[in-house]
């Protein structure tokens, strides 16, 4: 059902747009090339579908992997300073070093999200890391470099130029380049992630528990906190730092599965992308010609869908 | 050392007396005091401590009279005020929603301020007083909101925090959109205030602010004992014969107008409603809310953080919720490295 689902909105978000195509259309464009004109709007779509995908599964594992480390149900990738790392990372890479181009962010954004994840697990105790200790580092990291991006762009018109429009996420820049800069992270991201469904479901259930149940703590967690960084890392560095994915996804999917990450967290991999690209689809078709920025469309289709799930179950605990 | 005391008068009325809490907060007041008159004295023209009690206590000269009591006074009186503000409102959201991390950033109350600013900033090119009053009206309008929405049969301190995370994003969306759409020059302006700052302030912002204050603190200290009690749990604070969901209302109700106010007069600053009831907490090592610690560090915080910002990088150069931000982040990690040797986390 819902891999037929995603099917539905690839292909909407390769139809729709400032010029729509017809379903035939996208299917010549894909698989049987005529050289009509359609079949150049569909390869430029393509890329930025591909990276819509990509993106949103990978935002939803993070936010999912996370959610179970921290065992707080509102971790998401910012919580861990991973936002704030790419953030600061672009702007110094504006500001400092002269790039302008999007595909010159990807690499600074990447090692910014990198750094800071590293940074965090270090000072949350590596060996020792316990969830408080993580998400109390991410927020300290977080709270001195969104200071450091404020004070940047507060002197410098030039990079808050660039920066509003790059803080609030979206898949328009997307490109092959980029997609092939960031696919390896994001397929080893992933596969790790969903290797750890396992030992993450034994830790749920409280650390002597898991313990007893031969779970390797400290070898999770670390593997969890490695993956989550890449993951997310890859998937802002390419689209900017879009929020709400990771956090609302496994919430959605936790209310039909149950607690149990091996379902979690495959779900989360499909639906995330359903979000997204269903996010971007309508961004273009409200404010066409032009469009909405993904990040700002999937807060505000995310947010009431969010807010309507807490009210009307008990969302089930972690 | 017995850290609580009884003190009982003749007349059958007893107090139970945190001793190390009233020594903490004793010590921040005065930390408070003095970075104040430390602060007056910084600017441009650098007056002497000494010679700022002076004018304070109303024996200066006309020039420093004029410099301490129209210009300085008024910006460090809004600075105790709003970091006071945010420090309660701060420790109030943590113990109700009864997560750590419930701060009004957290939960979209300065987000909604920051939309009514940036709607006043954006689209009507307003003036600063009405930036205030967009930045009031928002802030009151998103925490009505979450309280509406998080409301089913009373409020529970999980579904607040999740409410106010889903209002927290669909509002910030909506202002990085305004950012998107607005001219360089008030974006540039925008940002500025979604920083924080303290540049500029005067009496007619101290006033509002104060009386807020004084009508409000004693509201919620008023109503703290069932504030500590709620923390065991709502089923047993209500066998206890606390009324939880009308005191839950009331202090909700304050810590949104206290954080509204903040927020309208010096911008979302950063961090302090986060840090403050932390570090007051830490400070006192007592259980509970910790509510009047938590206010007279917020005071600290943020008149601190604004001699910071002066000292480091000169008068005005940059807002003080840089220096909140950056500062708060440092403190955080240092916490956590001393914490982690001790072993206690």
């Amino acid at each position: 059902m819902s891999v037929v689902i995603l099917v539905l909105v690839a292909t909407a978000s390769i139809a729709v747009g400032a010029k729509g195509l017809s379903v035939e259309q996208v299917w010549h464009g894909l698989f049987q090339d005529t050289g009509t004109y359609g079949d150049v709007v569909v390869a430029d779509r393509l890329s930025r579908t591909v990276l819509g995908l990509l993106a949103g599964a990978a935002l939803g594992l993070s936010g999912a992997v996370l959610q179970a480390l921290t065992r707080n149900p509102l971790a998401d990738p910012g919580l861990l300073g991973i936002n704030a790392g790419a953030s600061a990372a672009v702007v110094t890479a504006i500001t400092f070093f002269g790039v302008t181009s999007l595909s010159g962010y990807v690499w600074f954004a990447f090692l910014g999200a990198a750094a800071v994840g590293a940074l965090v697990w270090f000072l949350g105790g590596s060996r020792g890391a316990t969830p408080v200790r993580l998400a109390l580092a991410g927020t300290a990291i977080s709270a001195a470099l969104y200071g450091y991006l404020q004070a940047v762009m507060i002197t410098d018109d030039q990079a808050l130029n660039k920066m509003r429009f790059w803080t609030v996420g979206s898949l328009s820049s997307a490109n092959n380049s980029t997609i092939l800069q960031v696919l390896p992270f994001l397929a080893a991201g992933s596969l790790l992630a969903l290797a750890l469904a396992r030992p993450l479901n034994a830790m749920e259930m409280g650390d002597d528990t898991a313990k007893a149940l031969g779970a390797n703590l400290n070898r999770t967690r670390a593997l969890a906190m490695l993956s989550a960084t890449v993951l997310c890392g890859a998937a802002t560095a390419a689209c900017g730092p879009i929020v709400f994915v990771g956090l609302m996804v496994p919430h959605i999917v936790r209310s039909f599965t149950g607690p149990d990450l091996r379902w979690i967290l495959p779900y989360a991999t499909i639906l995330s992308p359903v979000l997204l690209l269903g996010s971007d689809v309508v961004g273009r078709l409200v404010a066409r010609p032009a469009e909405l920025q993904v990040g700002i469309v999937t807060a505000i289709i995310g947010g009431p869908v969010f807010i309507f799930l807490v009210r009307r179950r008990r969302t089930a605990q972690l | 050392m017995r850290t609580n005391r009884a003190i009982r008068t003749p007349g059958g009325l007893s107090l139970r007396l945190d001793v190390r809490a009233t020594v903490v907060v004793g010590l921040i007041l005065l930390a408070a005091l003095t970075a104040s008159v430390v602060l007056i004295g910084t600017g441009d023209f650098p007056i002497p401590a000494g010679d700022v009690l002076k004018t304070l206590l109303g024996n200066g000269n006309a020039g420093q009279e004029f410099i301490i009591n129209e210009l300085r006074l008024p910006r460090v009186l809004v600075g105790l005020l709003v970091g006071a503000s945010l420090g309660l409102g701060g420790a109030l959201f943590q113990a109700i929603s009864r997560n750590p991390l419930g701060s009004p950033d957290v939960l979209g109350l300065s987000q909604g301020a920051t939309a009514g600013a940036l709607t006043m900033i954006v689209l009507f090119s307003g003036s600063a007083t009405q930036v205030t009053l967009g930045a009031l009206v928002g802030g009151l309008v998103t925490g009505f909101a979450i309280y509406l929405l998080a409301w089913k049969q009373g409020v529970h301190g999980y579904r607040l925090v999740l409410v106010g995370i889903g209002v927290s994003a669909i509002v910030t969306a909506v202002n990085g959109y305004l950012l998107t759409r607005s001219t360089l020059t008030d974006a540039a302006q925008a940002v500025v205030w979604m920083t924080g700052s303290l540049s500029g302030r005067d009496w007619t912002q101290v006033w509002p602010l104060l009386w807020l204050c004084a009508v409000l603190v004693p509201l919620v200290l008023a109503n703290a004992r069932g504030l500590r009690m709620m923390e065991m749990g709502d089923d047993v604070s209500n066998a206890l014969g606390v009324r939880v969901e009308r005191v839950r209302l009331l202090l909700l109700v304050a810590a949104v107008l206290l954080t509204a106010a903040a927020t309208a007069a010096a911008g979302p600053v950063s961090f302090v409603a986060l840090t403050a009831p932390q570090l007051a907490r830490r400070l006192t090592r007592s259980p509970g809310p910790n509510l009047v610690p938590s206010l007279c560090m917020g005071a600290t915080l943020l008149v601190t953080a604004d001699w910071v910002s002066q000292k480091v990088f000169g008068a005005d150069q940059l807002p003080v919720g840089v220096v909140t931000g950056v500062l708060g982040g440092v403190y955080l990690l240092w916490l956590l490295v001393t914490e982690r040797k001790a072993g206690r986390i």
